[in-house]
């Protein structure tokens, strides 16, 4: 009897993990900044150069902070969702224009509309370092406190902004 | 022309691989420590890819970040430690021992355990049904048999 049974639970066994494994998303890494404070910038804006921004200037307020490129192919999918989302003012949005020529950046925007209360500019990539980017775009949820509590990775698809971001703004929003 | 200059890249990078980027270092044992460290590190974009290997944009920029640390003057912990803080533990080959990578350092020791008692109880078996009891009559029968097999 065993001999017939064996086999069978060997394949549930091993169809069970495999099942699952068709359902993993190795390209998505958790990201170990969740939970710590917005790692520091000073950086110069897109649109003023001479203007630079940093994280402590937008304490006391809950934003978004969205990776994006003009060579982005992502980020043109993405781009209307954030528009609509900018309408809503649930929140600050705020662009890390990564590895990108500013003269592109700026074309991009005048095209395809400015979701961004501000962008800043991060030629050579550091910024995107210290924030743990790996792949544009992504998306990070930073809380008045200046922590940040939530990051997606890819595109944000409208489901997202419906079932995660804004029940996830507005709940900041509610806090201190 | 990021994509043009993409695949200019990808058909020089294989006449040219050694020669693209030239990194100059204080010391031998510096020069060890940034190719060690290279080829311990993932890059997050190709994930089956080291940063040393690695041709990706990202790979390159974390390559310069780590030449730059080394620079100043920074331990391969140090250099591991930035690396881990912004990308987590995936980010090393080699990752530390804890909770949540601990299936991955004990997994292979335990399939194999489980592969040699699979192996030591099937042995078990088979020598247990090699020890049949033959009573002393079949026993008779067997040889008067043979002895016939062998007359005909």
């Amino acid at each position: 009897m065993l001999k017939y049974i064996l086999p069978l639970i060997l394949f549930i066994v091993l169809a069970v993990f495999l099942a699952l494994g068709l359902n993993l998303h190795p390209s998505e890494i958790p990201s170990p900044l969740i939970n710590k404070p917005a790692p520091a910038f000073f950086a110069p804006k897109l649109q003023t150069p001479t203007e630079k921004l940093s994280p402590t200037d937008l304490k006391g307020k809950v934003w978004l902070f969205n990776v994006w490129a003009s060579w982005c192919a992502s980020c043109r999918s993405e781009h209307p969702i954030l528009n609509q989302l900018a309408q809503q003012k649930a929140a600050l949005i705020v662009g890390l224009n990564y590895k990108d020529e500013s003269k592109a950046a700026l074309g991009w925007l005048a095209q395809l509309g400015n979701p961004y209360d501000v962008s800043i500019m991060d030629q050579d990539g550091r910024i995107g370092i210290d924030w743990g980017v790996y792949g544009v775009p992504e998306t990070f949820v930073i809380d008045k406190q200046g922590v940040i509590r939530y990051k997606h990775t890819g595109p944000v698809t409208p489901e997202d902004v419906q079932q995660t971001f804004l029940p996830l703004i507005a709940k900041l929003q509610a806090e201190n | 022309m990021k994509r043009l200059s993409i695949v200019f890249l990808l058909v020089l990078s294989g006449i040219a691989c050694a020669g693209v980027e030239y990194r100059k270092f204080a010391s031998p044992e510096q020069q060890q420590a940034y190719e060690n460290l290279t080829s311990e590190l993932r890059c997050l974009v190709c994930q089956n890819q080291t940063i040393a290997d690695s041709n990706a944009e990202l790979a390159a920029d974390l390559r310069r970040q780590v030449y730059e640390m080394l620079q100043q003057g920074k331990s391969k912990q140090d250099i591991a430690e930035f690396m881990t803080d912004r990308y987590g533990d995936f980010v090393l080959y080699n990752p530390p021992f804890k909770l949540k990578t601990g299936l991955l350092w004990i997994g292979p020791v335990v399939f194999l355990l489980l592969g040699l008692i699979a192996v030591f109880l099937f042995a078990r078996r088979k020598k247990t049904a090699e020890k049949i009891e033959i009573s002393a009559e079949k026993r008779q029968r067997i040889r008067s048999l043979l002895e016939k097999g062998d007359q005909s």
